[in-house]
This record gives C-alpha cells, sequence and structure tokens, in this order.
C-alpha cells in the first residue's frame, strides 16, 4: 500500500452512509427557488378551476345558475354534480369505506363544501366566475355537536344512508352514527374496575385542529384524447394510491394513468387523501381536451381539505391504592364531520387508538370508539402522527397524570412503576399490540437527569409558597411525557388501504460505472428521503451517496408504494431500501469470489469491496464489480446489477421518548411562557442525526401550536372560525421556544437496520407534555385536568374557575 | 363586468429590466411567478401573514402576495433566483441554510432567504432574539426556526469575515 | 384569493388624488400600504371600481419637527416611524407601538395614515394618537380642515373623514420633556391584532401624577380615550389602590367583541391589565 491509497476510516468517511450528518441533496435546489412544486408546472394551453361553495352548513339545494358565469369571456365551463353524474362521478369512495359528494347533490353538509367547478382561461377570471354562479339554498337545521348526533330528534345529515343499518365497519346504532367499535376484554376490565382501591375518570377533549402544510393542495390534470392517457400532477404523499383510485372512478386502466407528485410543500397527513379538488381536475380535463389546474387558497385548505383530531375521550384507570394500574377503560366519541374520510387502514375505523394502554403495562383494558356525522368538513388524517396515536397517548398521558394526583405521587414514579420493563419486550399489549423493544426506564432516568427533575420539583415548590403569599402573579408547570408510537403500517395482516396491502418498495439499480439509481414506493414532503435513503444505499453496497440518485413521485417509474404518512418510510420503505440492496450485494458477492478465485463464504464485506479473509490486499470494489456485472459476469450469470424489494413488515415499530417541559404561566392573562423543553427520543437506529433533530424541532413545534392554541372552531351555526393564519395558531420563530434534544437507541429487532422512524414521535409525545405542563401548574389548586387548546383566554379562565382573581 | 385598461410596468428584476402590459389587479405574486417564470417566490397564505412570497423590492423586505404589480412600477426586486453568483456560487445564506439543516419541504425557504437577506443588511450581526423579530413575518411549518436562526448566524458569520461553525446538531 | 377588477390612478399631488377621488365618487377607494384593503379586495369583502394609489406623492411623506409639535405625513411608514431618531428622542411611545404592528415586512409598506384613517378599531396607532392628543390634517373636495383624533373615530370602519377627503398629514404635540409612557399590547403571536392594548403618557410633579392619558385599543367598536381612569390618576403618587380604580374606571368604557382572542369578559379583563402594566412602566420611565 502506498500513501495514496485511502484508509479504512477516508473510505468509510467517503461513502457518506448511515449514522453521519449529512448534508440534504434537496437543498442546492430549493435554495435557489428552484424546486418543483405543482403550481410551478405550467402547461400550453392550460386551464384554471375553482369552486364555488357552500355559505351554509345544511341546506338543501334548490338550484345551481350559472348562466351568468358561462357568458363571462374566458370562462370554459362549469360543472356541478348533475354534469359529473354522466360519468358517474359526483360521489366517491372514501379511504374509510364511505362515500363522499364530490360536487354538492341535492344538498351540502358542511360550509365551504365544493358546489360547482369552474373552468377559466386564468385564475382570475375563474375567480370572477364563481362570484356569478347563482346557488339557491333552503337552510336545514345544522347540527355542530357530536354529544347531539345520536339524539332521536337529531337533523339527518346522511340522507342518502339514512335507513342503512350496516355500515363499513359494522352495525350503525343511528341515522347519524358511522361505527362503533371496540377492543379488549370488557367482562374483564369491568371487574377490574369493580376491585380497584383506586379509579380516575375525566374526559379529555382533544380538539379538532389541521395539519396545514404551507404549501396548499393543488393538482394539475391533463387528459390526452388521442392516447387515452391520463396525466396528473399533484401535492400526492400517496402516488400510487392516488393512481389506484383515479383508475377505479376513471375506468381508465392504471397503465394509461400517470401520477406524477412534484417537490411537495410539507404534508402532515394532509395530502393523503383525495379530495374534489383533484376529481374536478381530471374530468374538466377530460371534458374540455386541455390541461386542468386546481390550487386552493389558504382559507379552503384550512376549512375543506381534512381535518384532524376531534376526539372526546372519557380516560378511566383503576389502579391500586400504591400506584399499580389494574386496568383501563375508555370511550371515544369522535367527531367525523359530514363524510367518513379518515385515512386510516381500512380495518381500522379509529385508527390505531387501540396504542392507549401507552407505555405501561396494564393488564386488561377495554377501548370503544363511537364515530358520528356532524356538519363539518371530513377528514380525520393523521397530523403527523400514525393513525390516532396522538389522541391516544393524549389520553394516556393526561390519565397518568390525573391518577398521580389522586394518589398524592409524583407522576413520573407511577409512571416508572408500570413502565413495560426491558425484560417484557416483545411485548404483549392488553389491546392487541406487539410491542417490539425499548427501554424505558432508563430513557426515562436519562430525562430526569439531563433537566435536574428534583430541583426543578423543588423550585416549583417554592413558588408556589411564593404564589400563595401573593408574592408572584405566576406559576410553574413541569410537564411530564412519556409516549410508545406504533408506526410502520404496516403488515399485510392487517393493515390496507381499499384493498392494497400496505407494503413498501424499493428499485436500486447499480449503473456500469458504480453510480446508482433508487427508486422508491414513498414521497418525501420535506422529510429529506432523497438524501437519507442513499445513505442507507451507501452503507449497505458501498456505493459513496454522492453517486446515488433517489427519485420518488412518479408513477411510471417509481415501484408500488403506498406512500409517506405515519412515520413509513423508514420502517416499510427503509427496510425494502436495505433487502434490495442486500439482494444487489449477494450477486456481487458471487461476481467478486469469481474474479479473485475464491470461494464466496471466504469473503468479507469492508466498507465498499469484498476482500479475501485474512488478506485484505486482494479484494474488489462495487465499482470494480459493477463493472464486470455488466460487461463480463461470471459463466452463466445475468448480466446487470440490480434489484427490486417489496418489504411486507413482519410488525410495527414501537418508536419511544421521554419529554419534560417547563412553563411559566401568568395567572393575570393566562399567557404560558416555555422556559424549557428537553426531548429525548428512541427512534432505533439513527440514520442521519441531523435530519433527525430537524424533525424532532419540526414536530415539538407542531405540538406547541396544536397544544396552545391551534384550532378549527365552529359556531352554531356551523360556520367555521378562525380559517385564516389570522386566527389559525402557527407560531412564528418569535413565539416558538427553544429545543434540547437528546437520545437512547433501542434497535428494532425486527428491522434489517433497526431503524424506528421519527418524524412523528415529537408531535405524539410533545402535544401531552405541554398539556401536561399547563395542567400541572393548577393541580396543587385542585384542578385536574384543563382542556386544550391553552390559549391565553383558556387558561386565565382555568384560573378564574379556580379563584386566582380575587 | 366592464374591461379594464393594461397598465405598462418596468421592473428591474435580478438585474435585468422588464416591461410589461398588465391587469391593474395582478398581484406582484403573480407577476413574478407566471410573467417572469420566477417561481421560487411561494404562496401560503393569500393573506400577508406567511412571508412565503417575500421579495426584496427597493432595499425593503415585501410581500408579494399582497401588492400590485402596477405599486412596484420603476421598482427594483431581487428574487431568490438572484441571490446566487453568476459563476453559480452560492450565496453566504444559500449555503448556510444548507449546512445548518435550515429548511425542510423548501417551500418557506425563498422566502425566508429573502428576508433574512434584508435583516442582514440592515443588521450584519444580530443576536438571535433580534433573528427571531426579524424573521417573524416568515413562517415555517418545518423546522421549528431554530436551525433558521443558525443558518442566519452561519451567513452572518461568514459575511463578517468569521469563522463558521460546522455543522448542525 | 384573487381580487375584482379595478382601475389604477397614480397621482403625483394632493390636489391630483382629492379631484380623483371626487370625480370619481363612492367607487373609488385611496390605497396607502394596502395590508388592509388588499386582503379585503383578495377576500371580495371589497370590490372599489377605481385605486387611486398615494404612493406617489411626496408631500404625504416625511416627519418634521415644529417644535411644539411633530407632523408626520401619512404615507410615513412604520418602519421609517421606527428609525426615526427625532421621533426616538421626542415621542419614544411611537417606536415602541410600531415595533408592535404586525410582522417587519408589513412595517416596510404600512403606512400611519393608512393605520389611522381606516378605522379598524384592531389597528394600534388610532388608540396612541388619542392618547397623544394629535390632530388629523384632512384634505378633500371642500379644502382642507383638522379633526382631532379624539373626535375622529365613529364606529368600527367609520369615521368623521368625509366622501373624497383624505388624512395628509398626522400632527402630534410633543408632550413634556421626562414624560413616561408605554404601549402593551396582549396578541396571541406576531402578526396578530391586540387581544387588548393600552397606551399611556403620564407626567409626574413631586411624586404626584401631574398629567396623563390613556389609549385602548381593539376593545371597542372604536379606540378609546378612557378619560375618566386618566382622571383619577391625577394627583396620585399611583399607588395600587388608585391604579385599581382606574382600571375598573377603563374596564367600564370598553365593548369588545368575543372573538378568537377570547370571549368579551377576559378581553375586558385584559384591557385592565395592560393599562396597570403600562402605567407602572410609564411611571418607571417618567422623571420624578
Amino acid at each position: 500500500m502506498n500513501d495514496m491509497t485511502p484508509t479504512r476510516e477516508q473510505r468509510e468517511a467517503q461513502l457518506q452512509g448511515m449514522g453521519c450528518k449529512r448534508k440534504r441533496v434537496e437543498d442546492i435546489r430549493f435554495t435557489q427557488g428552484k424546486g418543483n412544486y405543482v403550481d410551478d408546472i405550467k402547461l400550453p394551453g392550460m386551464l384554471y378551476g375553482d369552486f364555488v361553495r357552500s355559505s351554509h352548513a345544511h341546506a338543501r339545494i334548490k338550484g345551481i345558475d350559472a348562466s351568468k358565469a358561462l357568458a363571462l369571456p374566458g370562462v370554459i365551463a362549469v360543472l356541478t354534480a348533475e354534469e359529473l353524474k354522466g360519468l358517474n362521478l359526483a360521489w366517491m369512495p372514501t379511504l374509510a369505506g364511505d362515500m363522499q359528494m364530490v360536487l354538492a347533490d341535492g344538498k351540502v353538509l358542511f360550509q365551504n363544501q365544493e358546489v360547482a367547478f369552474v373552468v377559466a382561461e386564468d385564475r382570475y377570471t375563474a375567480a370572477d366566475a364563481i362570484e356569478l354562479v347563482e346557488v339557491e339554498y333552503e337552510e336545514l337545521p345544522v347540527l355542530v355537536d357530536p354529544w347531539k348526533a345520536m339524539a332521536p330528534d337529531a337533523p339527518v345529515l346522511r340522507e342518502d344512508i339514512k335507513d342503512k343499518t350496516e355500515g363499513a365497519h359494522g352495525r350503525r346504532e343511528h341515522y347519524n352514527h358511522i361505527f362503533k367499535w371496540q377492543v379488549g376484554d370488557r367482562p374483564g376490565t369491568d371487574e377490574a374496575f369493580a376491585r380497584a382501591d383506586v379509579t380516575i375518570k375525566e374526559t379529555f377533549y382533544y380538539h379538532r385542529t389541521h395539519p396545514c402544510p404551507l404549501e396548499t393542495c393543488a393538482a394539475l390534470a391533463s387528459f390526452d384524447k388521442v392516447k387515452g392517457e391520463l396525466t396528473l400532477w399533484g401535492t400526492f404523499q400517496a402516488p400510487h394510491v392516488v393512481r389506484t383510485v383515479a383508475s377505479l372512478l376513471s375506468k381508465i386502466p392504471e397503465s394509461k394513468i400517470h401520477v406524477i407528485a412534484p417537490d411537495i410543500g410539507g404534508g402532515f397527513g394532509n395530502k393523503v387523501g383525495v379530495y374534489p379538488g383533484y376529481v374536478c381536475a381530471i374530468v374538466a380535463s377530460i371534458v374540455t381536451g386541455r390541461p386542468v389546474k386546481w390550487v386552493e387558497d389558504r382559507m379552503e385548505n384550512l376549512s375543506t381539505t381534512s381535518f384532524a383530531r376531534d376526539y372526546h375521550m372519557t380516560t378511566e384507570l383503576a389502579a391500586t391504592k400504591d400506584g399499580r394500574i389494574t386496568a383501563m377503560r375508555v370511550h371515544v366519541l369522535a367527531d367525523h364531520g359530514a363524510f367518513d374520510a379518515c385515512a386510516d387502514p381500512s380495518k381500522w375505523p379509529a385508527g390505531f387508538m387501540n396504542i392507549c394502554t401507552g407505555s405501561y403495562d396494564i393488564p386488561v383494558a377495554h377501548l370503544t370508539v363511537d364515530g358520528v356525522y356532524t356538519n363539518k368538513a371530513p377528514g380525520g388524517v393523521a397530523y403527523r402522527c400514525s393513525f390516532r396515536v396522538t389522541e391516544a397517548v393524549y389520553a394516556i398521558e393526561r390519565a397518568i397524570e390525573v391518577l398521580a394526583q389522586k394518589l398524592g405521587m409524583d407522576s413520573v414514579d407511577l409512571r416508572m412503576k408500570n413502565f413495560i420493563r426491558r425484560e417484557q419486550f416483545p411485548y404483549q399489549s392488553a389491546l392487541g399490540w406487539e410491542y417490539d423493544s425499548g427501554d424505558y426506564y432508563m430513557a426515562m432516568q436519562k430525562a430526569l437527569d439531563a433537566v435536574g427533575y428534583k430541583e426543578l420539583r423543588a423550585e416549583q415548590a417554592r413558588k408556589r409558597e411564593a404564589f400563595k403569599r401573593g408574592e408572584t402573579r405566576e406559576l410553574m408547570g413541569i410537564g411530564v411525557s412519556f409516549f410508545t408510537e406504533i408506526v410502520g403500517a404496516g403488515p399485510s395482516k392487517n393493515c390496507d388501504i381499499l384493498g392494497v396491502a400496505m407494503f413498501d418498495s424499493c428499485e436500486i439499480r447499480v449503473h456500469p460505472t458504480g453510480s446508482a439509481i433508487a427508486r422508491m414506493g414513498t414521497k418525501t414532503q420535506g422529510q429529506g428521503h432523497e438524501t437519507t435513503y442513499a445513505q442507507i444505499i451507501a452503507t449497505e453496497i458501498g456505493i459513496p451517496a454522492d453517486d446515488i440518485m433517489v427519485e420518488e413521485g412518479n408513477t411510471d417509474t417509481a415501484p408500488y408504494g403506498l406512500g409517506t404518512y405515519g412515520s413509513r418510510s423508514t420502517p416499510v420503505a427503509g427496510a425494502a431500501i436495505a433487502m434490495a440492496a442486500r439482494k444487489i450485494k449477494a450477486k456481487a458477492q458471487m461476481i467478486a469470489a469469481y474474479l479473485l478465485e475464491v470461494h464466496e463464504d471466504d469473503l468479507e464485506w469492508d466498507v465498499d469491496r469484498f476482500q479475501v479473509k485474512g488478506l485484505p490486499e486482494k479484494f474488489k470494489t462495487m465499482k470494480d464489480i459493477a463493472w464486470v456485472a455488466y460487461n463480463a459476469p461470471p459463466p452463466g450469470m445475468e448480466p446487470g446489477l440490480e434489484a427490486v424489494s417489496y418489504y411486507d413488515p413482519p410488525n410495527m415499530t414501537y418508536p419511544f421518548g421521554a419529554y419534560i417541559c417547563v412553563m411559566d404561566i401568568d395567572v393575570d392573562t393566562g399567557v404560558a411562557k416555555t422556559r424549557r423543553f428537553y426531548a429525548l427520543d428512541d427512534c432505533g437506529t439513527r440514520i442521519n442525526p441531523m435530519i433527525i433533530e430537524g424533525q424532532v424541532h419540526g414536530g415539538l413545534t407542531e405540538a406547541f401550536a396544536v397544544a396552545m392554541g391551534q384550532e378549527i372552531d365552529y359556531d352554531e351555526a356551523g360556520n367555521v372560525k378562525g380559517a385564516s393564519f389570522m386566527d389559525f395558531f402557527l407560531p412564528t420563530a418569535v413565539e416558538t421556544p427553544y429545543w434540547e434534544t437528546d437520545y437512547t437507541v433501542t434497535p428494532s429487532p425486527h428491522h434489517p437496520i433497526g431503524a424506528k422512524g421519527v418524524g412523528e414521535s415529537p408531535h405524539v409525545g410533545g402535544v401531552p407534555c405541554f398539556s401536561n405542563a399547563v395542567n400541572d401548574a393548577f393541580a396543587f389548586l385542585g384542578s385536574t385536568h384543563i382542556q386544550m387548546p391553552h390559549d391565553p383566554w383558556r387558561i386565565w379562565k382555568a384560573a378564574e374557575r379556580l379563584g386566582l382573581h380575587q | 363586468m366592464s374591461t379594464i385598461e393594461q397598465v405598462p410596468v418596468t421592473v428591474t428584476v435580478n438585474g435585468k429590466k422588464y416591461q410589461r402590459f398588465v391587469d391593474p389587479r395582478m398581484l406582484l405574486i403573480h407577476f413574478i411567478r407566471e410573467e417572469l417564470n420566477l417561481t421560487g417566490a411561494h404562496i401560503g397564505c393569500d393573506t400577508s401573514h406567511c412571508g412565503a412570497c417575500t421579495v426584496e423590492m427597493n432595499g425593503m423586505s415585501v410581500k408579494s402576495c399582497t401588492m400590485f404589480a402596477v405599486q412596484a412600477d420603476g421598482a427594483s426586486i431581487t428574487t431568490i433566483e438572484g441571490m446566487a453568483a453568476p459563476d453559480g456560487t452560492l450565496h453566504a445564506l444559500q449555503e448556510g441554510f444548507r449546512m445548518m439543516h435550515g429548511l425542510q419541504c423548501g417551500y418557506c425557504t425563498p422566502g425566508m432567504i429573502m428576508r433574512a437577506h434584508v435583516l442582514l443588511k440592515e443588521n450584519p450581526d444580530p443576536t438571535e432574539e433580534e433573528i427571531r423579530s426579524g424573521i417573524a413575518g416568515n413562517l415555517c411549518r418545518c423546522t421549528g426556526y431554530q436551525n433558521i436562526v443558525k443558518a442566519i448566524q452561519y451567513a452572518a458569520a461568514k459575511l463578517n469575515g468569521r469563522t463558521v461553525q460546522e455543522a448542525a446538531e | 384569493m384573487i381580487p375584482g377588477q379595478f382601475a389604477y390612478h397614480r397621482p403625483s399631488s394632493i390636489e391630483q388624488a382629492v379631484r380623483l377621488l371626487a370625480d370619481l365618487g363612492d367607487e373609488a377607494r385611496p390605497l396607502a400600504g394596502g395590508h388592509s384593503l388588499i386582503p379585503m379586495m383578495k377576500l371580495r369583502m371589497a370590490a372599489p371600481e377605481h385605486l387611486i394609489d398615494l404612493g406617489g406623492i411626496a408631500d404625504l411623506k416625511g416627519i418634521r419637527d415644529r417644535g411644539a409639535s411633530i407632523i408626520i405625513g401619512a404615507m410615513t411608514t412604520q418602519n421609517e416611524l421606527i428609525h426615526s431618531d427625532l421621533l426616538a428622542a421626542k415621542l419614544p411611545i411611537i417606536r415602541e407601538t410600531s415595533l408592535l404592528i404586525a410582522d417587519p415586512q408589513i412595517r416596510y409598506v404600512g403606512t400611519l395614515g393608512g393605520n389611522v384613517a381606516n378605522g379598524d378599531p384592531g389597528n394600534d396607532m388610532p388608540a396612541l394618537m388619542m392618547c397623544l392628543d394629535a390632530a388629523y390634517h384632512v384634505a378633500g373636495p371642500s379644502g382642507n380642515r383638522t379633526i382631532k383624533a379624539r373626535d375622529f373615530y365613529e364606529g368600527a370602519y367609520f369615521t368623521a373623514l368625509q366622501e373624497g377627503e383624505i388624512v395628509t398629514s398626522v400632527e402630534i404635540p410633543v408632550p413634556p420633556a421626562g414624560h413616561g409612557y408605554a404601549y402593551e399590547k396582549l396578541k396571541r403571536k406576531i402578526g396578530d391584532y391586540a387581544t387588548a392594548a393600552a397606551a399611556v403618557v403620564l407626567s409626574f410633579s413631586g411624586g404626584k401624577v401631574a398629567t396623563c392619558a390613556i389609549g385602548l385599543t381593539n376593545v371597542s367598536e372604536t379606540p378609546l380615550l378612557a378619560e375618566e381612569a386618566a382622571e383619577i390618576l391625577i394627583g396620585t403618587a399611583l399607588d395600587p389602590a388608585s391604579i385599581a380604580k382606574a382600571v375598573s374606571a377603563a374596564e367600564a368604557i370598553t365593548a369588545p367583541a368575543s372573538d378568537g382572542r377570547g370571549p368579551a369578559d377576559y378581553r375586558t379583563k385584559m384591557a385592565g391589565v395592560m393599562l396597570s402594566r403600562a402605567l407602572q412602566r410609564a411611571a418607571r420611565r417618567a422623571a420624578a
């Protein structure tokens, strides 16, 4: 070896593989304004679509007169449900087994519902034309409160199914009832409660909010009449699913539908579903023979394309007097709005709400979820969380606090006492999940040590005394949350979307000169897949990440996959990458053995090469092998070096973490200031620590927003309130706290590289942590629960109820 | 509806002079994106809250979604596309955003960088607090701002000739 | 969101602007910074047929020292107010308030004239101008006149401006040297209107409050001048009991709307809290 020969460390560094803080490939275009988002795409002859929307929350449509709009120069067409019926597209199936109106068919069921679709030469003319479409409404009684949905005299919302007693998820008990979903051992749970020393019961309302990515939803449809082919660009977190749904709806073969998700300006669950705007753009392109673009504005986004949460969770815990939890019982009233368009795997009407036993070894539990219709927007998407996991974690982590309060214990001690212990993994939960791995005690202890928990509690005690003496008007709250996520949907045995199993995929082609392209069934929306996927491949097959191009979002070139949401990319597609890479590596090993004239078993892998065991100077690099694989493969071996893997995960992954928040609350204004926030995450194997940290910052910021003020609210007439950035709470850099991050590493035993996923953990764990901090501040005064969102006026009202303003 | 007369607009964008006749109601963001095909600036909220449409106009940061193109007549505008040097060398801010992981989905980034550009001209060495107030007209949904602050600090350090921090985390 | 069509006019003098407004009648609207009007037009809640852009009128710009008063051109931006050395020396409360308006981008464009003239109760400058006893110089079809800020606001978006009139400048009497001041604003986030805000300017003589004026923002259909509250404080040492009495008097004149910032009772109480804090901060800044 001469001096120029790179050392092993240098070779490793050059790969920029797993574990390094590789700078993002995506940023080169994004920092120069060269991203390519849907609204950046222009096609010759392109038209623009815009919606006429309902001003009422519940009304019968007596007539639609589009003649004035059609008379406006530049207006090409106005679509209504009548036109769509001709194509059998007035309604479309939802992911949850319901049907949803594409355009209002006879009535409207929520404010801003899509009534007519105007198509014009430019977006200005389209906006003028929607003002000219005259819709005559007859108002109907409005149902806003889900607790009144099943009253005997409640207004009938869904006349189309009012007499249908069987829904997609079993029996419907009322015309506004969607489903009842029950999991667990009811008699066993009842019995444990009857025997318990201590029980608590509290209804936690997790309010309605919205994922609100900075880019709204958009689509551009271009139908080629000659070829009979449809090309559809859109803000799609799951482009293949969109292609399948588009094919089922339009009857165009999937082979003639080209779905392309270009760069996406954030998704957070908002861009999983199929929305009327997409369908109308497609229909308008088929009808007019020209490309049609639809881009929603922010108010349309916040008020129509999905929502998140809206769960009323009556949560009960039973325990022994020394703090051993013996049972859990939860009833959820789920407000699904006008159509059941929840984006959950099809067999899971309430997502994975049955992860609600959390990080604790609770021997028996029972969960019931009742879904009901109201005059609100449809949706129920997983806003930066796996399906309903945020709700589940909120319920258990608030309940733990309430129980600790009743027991007179520190909630951390209660958590420690009931944690699933390291040696219990794989752990079978009372509500049916098999947790893969965890070391909760160590994570909790590390967090406590990092923040100086005991000293914080001592400081809080001093502050409370000072408050009682009237020396301060500030209360200190310490919020703790310990969460277990369930991500990586999912195993085909229990996860599918409209019958499509929730595998994911990767195709890797190594080119003859040793660079490579990988194509994926997932779709990044800011997570940095182009960067991190290449790192996995680099480590697996020894090609520098910079020489690996990752491509997603084009259904013509990418293998079929279920897309990116629910933190599934790393657990599922990340596994597919490793498996595809290992197929390549296996073939490469055969080639290397042939070239080095040894048996395959005599070779060992070393960073970027196969070398003969004990003779490291005898080696073939992956680059050498790639050339040979194409041009001089061993006799009898097929040329080429590529592989595809479709990965059906054996189980979910279960990331976890311990979060601690310190808050100072001004009881006179209700303003809560986060003094400190510490987040420890365990996402198993860490692929790129820089990106993990970025994901944690972002997730915590969204958690902060949701917990402290972000909501979609309705007045009694069903008018949506706060659907613009004036009111919808998106914190700026000034309000956003500083985040401290930390980690432990407990790899997933069933994942090829041990990774668990991280993008959503900080949201899932963050919301209860903030809420616990607010609640903790007032707990010493006897308060058990203050509802979210914790905006200043609600905190002030809580203080008022506790008599703190006298 | 009466047909409105188009009005002439002359603007210099990224050093290049453009003359167009536009409908008076054409928003500056649409003028930049659709007439000039500079799609770096984005629309995020329509109501002047998010700052994704921020461009630099006559040395000020403005929200181009809440301004008519006619109001920019005679102005000199810089967009994200004008930030890198002609030879392709990235501006210190563009470099800083990448080095410090100051972006994720990239949608807010052009507006954020353009805002930071004016901020650093007015205050070449801002404190963290000054940066946070200085970018408070720009919303980001991905990063939680912490690394954006670091990215701007990175650029400030570089522009002030100081050694820069190596990487995020 | 796309505004409706309009014809665009860009006069270069106040006279031209006034003539255009007179000729075009109530289908015309003056355009200042545009950050109130343009969003309304994009929402199609405003649809003027003519926009008279005041941005080309040099006479509407600038800050001039008149000794006993300072005259600020209506098209002076909030950013210019923030960076004025004259205002920093003589009327520092203007800078303090300007920094709490909207966000940096909007402050480059948003003007003092637009903020005071459009009658939006959420705007911060009107209550401050009432507190400072400013006067608005107005030009219109029947000539020029001056309207006291304290007489200007009649209801939400209703002001003493007659059809065709525009505010050309704002004249503010300079408070005595050594005055104390504070603008306290409670808001949910940067860019929001006030949940409640209070402007206070006061002076002491011999340890007692000698002069005091109080303005309240966004807790009624119009900005409020809390005269009784101010009177209660004159002659006191700003002791807690007097402050409490003043706060009660101020709260009594509020009539806020219930909205996303909170229910009316909360916002009334916040007006009181902001006032109490503004008084204490102003007192700390005042010469004894």
